[in-house]
């Protein structure tokens, strides 16, 4: 069997040329690299993608959007703002691609979950999603207690 | 009013403003960054997406994790002043420059700076710049403001959607939307090819059988209160096939047909745009025709990567540095784009040093080459494997010594065969 | 819903029945407006041209040329009362031929004969001194420098605010669909059910005084709209001219004009074709050449780049070239107020004189308020003041800091300001602060706009809606709707996939 595909590794996007009779004789020509070749055995066999998403961030942890009130007239010492608060939804991504059949689950999951600071950039949220070894993780930090 | 003085103002803590900054804060200066949002990162915030960051880090980031890069780098730089929440509405340029930034909280903040570094941005051409005839109904947004809606504040703006234009913007929100639950009819280009990475046809397109109709348009928007569908007509030649034109019903449309830099402030105090990029004339060391305006980023050019956005602004610094220092020369030779090449920054170069030029063609092809002449004859050969319009070219130029005793303008000039 | 019988009831919140209503505020009477749509100015008013018109088109014998005349002098006092942006820039009809000078003459002596101040004819020297952008081709025109531009719907607000200070009420999203006479005061019936009661009617509703006065069981007539498309070009156009320019009029339009704006854009249009629909406000491609070679005929430098975006909207035509303003023959208490296409805004103040003396007429007994203020608070906006002058009042009011619309220089305060005033769509707070009217279109402030609104009014984020009804801007919330990616069949993908 025949199929014409494109990597979708890195930019370039070389076309890929995919023969195969079985799983295990399976031709790849057209990549410039070796990513290519273990990507067009996967998308073959087990396509995958990598998942990027935004999660709620709970409501006390969130920016409100009040107004620094002045103390009568005249200036206060008040200070422009330096310090971002944080945000209202946290963008997270799965580690490494993910079977194409679980990815509307885990977005419906991970719709319906809140989470709260302290939060590093790659910690996990979503252990071994589907039982396949990819974890959901945070895409940015999360300040505060 | 609050006053300060400082070595150099940086308008924007997007991707181009942070790598400014950073870079000037690291050879002793002293930086203000104002920045009109809550935090610093710019579009990068929402752009939670993959593909950021694999030339620079040789990593597969998401905007708001290359963005963190940044602003942590900043964070720990206390010549660095970050100004958030800050519009910079008013500059007075002069011997010393001034910037007026307001906010709620500080006031109107008055800023002299010797320097000034423009990273606002761009802003994306909507509806009406495109004129797309029909009703004014809600539903109209462009993909950037989708995006804003869907990703920062988590609100979806509605259930069946028609995306217009095939650039990088559109295809990305045409997986975003789907990612959210709402249906995606389809992606309307109005060029024979589409414009965004052939990856994203297939990660964002295929993979959820949104079909591209190349050669189409949207002719008429309809719906009364709330859009309730388009007319989409395909283009033969160029011209308008009415009779072969069909609807598509939806409550949606997202535009993505073209980042505009955002240079009102920039007109405002008189620096000199390019309508060829609509940023500002800049000479080899991206300063505009006001000594000590420097501008780069998406204010400068729409940039495709990021990483370059950074590169672009680092080596801006650079310059900006030289002129703090009272190094600055402005002995610059022309450049020009020739056959194929629609603009190419900067407008000029320095001689005897290495230059860095970013273009883009006005052609597609494939096996095409970069040529560049320096007053006619051929001294740089570049082979590219694939041009098209909305994939910038970058490339370097070791030390051009045009030989000065000579006469000619020693112009440079870069075409695409 | 009060049991009070209102003295009087106008129905329409345009320019007119806004006129009207500030008139009657003036007076002690109980005055009611009733405006179908969700705002204020959202009918025929929104898409007026913003031009207050020189006095020059229409001789005396026609009421709209007495209203005209009589309306364009007030301009200046209610702008010092009401703080409405309006120029007195000028006004140019230019020629292109010696027949096109001898129409230009004949509307000079009517100005004249209609006591117009200032009218000037020009020859070639004085035209193009006048306006250097004009088409070289141009022999000479009418100047009237009186004639000038104004933003109808700040115009419109800013009378009803003076109104409702005065204690008028305002009653939106009240479409009349009845209004039953029983002998003293008219039951007027809304389509959702509302109820109210008043002894004096105005019809002034537009596009739809014809179903109204039917609905009064009073004269019938035919409003036909008469659609008018426009564009709008960025503040930096080439072709910006300093006053408004006409060509020598057709027989049935007064032709494409070029008009400046108080902000400083250009307006360039508007076209007039007739319709049936009432609703239809769509734009067309074809105009778009024939506005633009008119348009260029008269200002070479305008150009299609510098359009910002493009608009149509309708005018009540009525047969006979008039405007229709009468105690209604049928419905003594009814006042008719129709057919009120130009010269309408100019002669707005002038018409609400007129009605309230027909008031007088048809038996309503006004006394003038001892309280009256005819006053409203001008709204400072931070574009228009100087960073020191900004300095000070952001001291005060530290949401005057708050950049919201980066295009327009439109600061938070005043988009609370609009929207404490009643004006809570995205449109209306677009035309009273001038927010999203911009280069970007509201790309990066309409985010900002719906928290504040959200914030102001208790709106939750479904509820927020461009102009109303259902032209609601987000659906659902991320996490609502249930994702279920289809998976189409494996098939080769080589990156240029198309459609059918």
């Amino acid at each position: 069997m025949e199929r014409k595909l494109v990597c979708i590794s890195c930019p370039l996007g070389c076309r890929l040329s995919v023969n195969w009779e079985d799983e295990g004789n399976i031709t790849v020509e057209g990549n410039r690299c070796a990513k290519g070749e273990s990507y067009a055995r996967e998308e073959i066999l087990a396509p995958k993608r990598v998942v990027t998403a935004t999660v709620a961030v709970a409501a006390s942890a969130a920016p409100t959007t009040a107004v620094a009130g002045r103390a009568g007239a005249g200036r206060t010492a008040t200070q422009v703002r330096t310090v971002a608060p944080n945000p209202r939804r946290l963008p997270v991504k799965t580690n490494a691609p993910l079977l194409k059949e679980h990815i509307s689950e885990l977005l419906n999951t991970l719709y319906r979950m809140e989470v709260k600071p302290p939060l590093r950039c790659g910690d996990v949220l979503l252990k071994d999603i589907a039982g396949t070894g990819v974890d959901l993780v945070a895409a940015r930090s999360l300040k505060g207690r | 009013m609050r006053e300060k003085r400082t070595d150099a103002v940086v308008i924007g803590g997007g991707s181009a403003g942070l790598a400014a900054a950073s870079r000037i804060a690291a050879a002793g200066y002293s930086v203000t960054v104002l920045e009109r949002e809550n935090e610093l990162g710019g579009i990068l915030n929402q752009c939670i997406h993959n593909g950021f960051g694999l030339q620079r880090f040789k990593e597969d980031l998401s905007g708001p994790e290359y963005a963190e890069r940044f602003i942590d780098s900043v964070g720990k730089q206390d010549n660095v002043e970050v100004l958030l929440e800050t519009t910079a509405l008013e500059v007075s340029p002069g011997a010393v420059h001034t910037v007026y930034g307001y906010s709620r909280q500080g006031g109107v903040s008055r800023i002299d700076a010797r320097a000034i570094v423009l990273a606002m941005g761009c802003r994306e051409r909507n509806r009406g710049n495109i004129g797309i005839p029909g009703t004014r109904p809600s539903g109209v947004f462009t993909a950037g403001l989708a995006q804003r809606l869907i990703n920062i504040d988590g609100y979806i703006p509605g259930r069946r959607a028609v995306i217009l234009g095939s650039g990088d913007i559109g295809l990305i929100m045409a997986r975003r939307c789907t990612w959210v639950g709402m249906e995606v009819l389809a992606v309307i280009e109005i060029q024979s090819y589409p414009s965004g990475l052939t990856r994203n046809i297939v990660q964002c397109l295929n993979d959820f059988g949104i079909p591209l109709y190349l050669s189409h348009t949207v002719s008429a928007i309809h719906g009364k209160d709330r859009v309730s569908g388009v007319t989409v007509t395909p283009l033969e030649e160029d011209r308008s096939m009415g009779a072969k034109s069909f609807d598509l019903d939806c409550d949606t449309i997202l535009l993505s047909v073209g980042l505009i830099p955002d240079n009102e402030l920039s007109r405002k105090f008189g620096v000199r745009l390019n309508p060829e990029t609509g940023g500002a004339f800049v000479d080899a060391g991206l300063m505009s025709s006001i000594p000590g305006v420097f501008a780069c980023g998406n204010v400068l050019h729409v940039h495709d990567l990021v990483d370059y956005v950074s590169e672009e602004s680092e080596r801006c610094a650079s310059f900006v540095i030289q002129y703090l220092k009272g190094e600055y020369h402005r002995q610059h030779h022309p450049v020009t784009a020739g056959a194929n090449v629609k603009y190419v920054i900067p407008n000029k170069y320095l001689p005897d040093t290495t230059n860095r030029f970013y273009l883009r063609s006005l052609i597609v092809k494939n096996k095409a080459e970069l040529v560049v002449t320096l007053d006619g004859e051929p001294m740089k050969r570049k082979k590219l494997s694939h041009v098209q319009p909305s994939e910038m070219v970058s490339f370097s130029l070791d030390a051009v010594s045009p030989r000065t005793s000579e006469p000619g303008e020693k112009r440079l000039e870069v075409s695409i065969v | 819903m009060k049991n009070e019988v209102y003295d009087v009831a106008i129905v329409g919140a345009g320019v007119v029945g806004a006129a009207i209503a500030r008139k009657l505020s003036s007076y002690a009477c109980s005055t009611v407006v009733l405006e179908k749509e969700w705002d204020v100015s959202f009918g025929v008013s929104k898409t007026n041209s913003g031009i207050v018109h020189g006095g020059f088109h229409y001789p005396t014998s026609l009421l709209k040329g007495r209203l005209e005349v009589a309306g364009t002098i007030m301009f200046d006092r209610l702008q010092q009362e009401l703080h409405f942006p309006f120029q007195r820039c000028g006004i140019l009809v230019v020629a292109f031929t010696v027949e096109e000078m001898k129409t230009v003459e004949r509307m000079y002596r009517q100005g004249v004969e209609n006591r117009i101040i200032g009218l000037e004819l020009c020859n070639r020297e004085r035209i193009h001194t006048l306006e250097p952008k004009l088409n070289a081709d141009v022999v000479g025109g009418l100047h009237a420098p009186s004639g000038g531009v104004i933003e109808p719907y700040r115009f419109v607000f800013s009378l009803i605010e003076s109104a409702r200070k005065n204690g008028v009420e305002l009653q939106t999203r009240f479409k009349v669909i009845k209004a039953q006479d029983e002998d003293d005061y008219f039951v007027i019936h809304a389509e959702d059910g509302r109820r109210l009661q008043a002894r004096y009617l105005i019809n002034a509703a537009g596009l739809y005084a014809d179903e109204v006065s039917a609905a009064c069981e009073a004269e019938r007539f035919h409003i036909t709209p008469r659609k008018g498309q426009e564009f709008l070009l960025d503040r930096n156009a080439a072709g910006l001219p300093g006053k408004v320019i006409f060509p020598v009029p057709a027989s049935n339009s007064k032709g494409i004009l070029v008009i400046p704006t108080p902000e400083g854009t250009c307006m360039v249009g508007p076209t007039a074709v007739e319709q049936e629909d009432k609703e239809d406000l769509s734009t067309t491609r074809d105009n778009f050449e024939r506005i633009f070679h008119s348009a260029r005929r008269l200002i070479p430098k305008i150009s299609e780049r510098d359009i910002i975006t493009a608009f149509a909207g309708l005018r009540p035509a009525l047969e006979g070239g008039d405007f229709y303003i009468a105690v209604s023959e049928k419905q003594p208490r009814l006042i008719q107020v129709a057919g009120i296409q130009s010269p309408g805004l100019t002669a707005a103040p002038a018409i609400a004189e007129h009605v309230k003396d027909l008031l007088k007429i048809a038996g309503l007994v006004l006394t003038e308020r001892a309280d009256y203020d005819p006053l409203i608070p001008e709204v400072p906006r931070i574009r228009r003041l100087s960073p020191y002058e900004a300095d000070t009042l952001l001291q005060k009011e530290p949401a005057y800091g708050e950049i919201v619309c980066r295009c327009e220089s439109v600061s938070e305060a005043e988009i609370v300001a609009a929207i404490r005033r009643g004006h809570t769509t995205m449109d209306s707070i677009k035309f009273y602060t001038r927010a999203q009217m911009g280069r970007c279109q509201g790309g990066f402030c309409s985010y900002k706009i719906m928290k504040i609104l959200q914030r102001e009014t208790g709106m939750s984020i479904e509820e927020i809606t461009k102009r109303g009804g259902k032209s609601r801007l987000i659906t659902d919330r991320v996490g609502d709707l249930t994702v279920q990616t289809p998976t189409p069949p494996a098939q080769d993908q080589s990156g240029q996939e198309s459609g059918k």
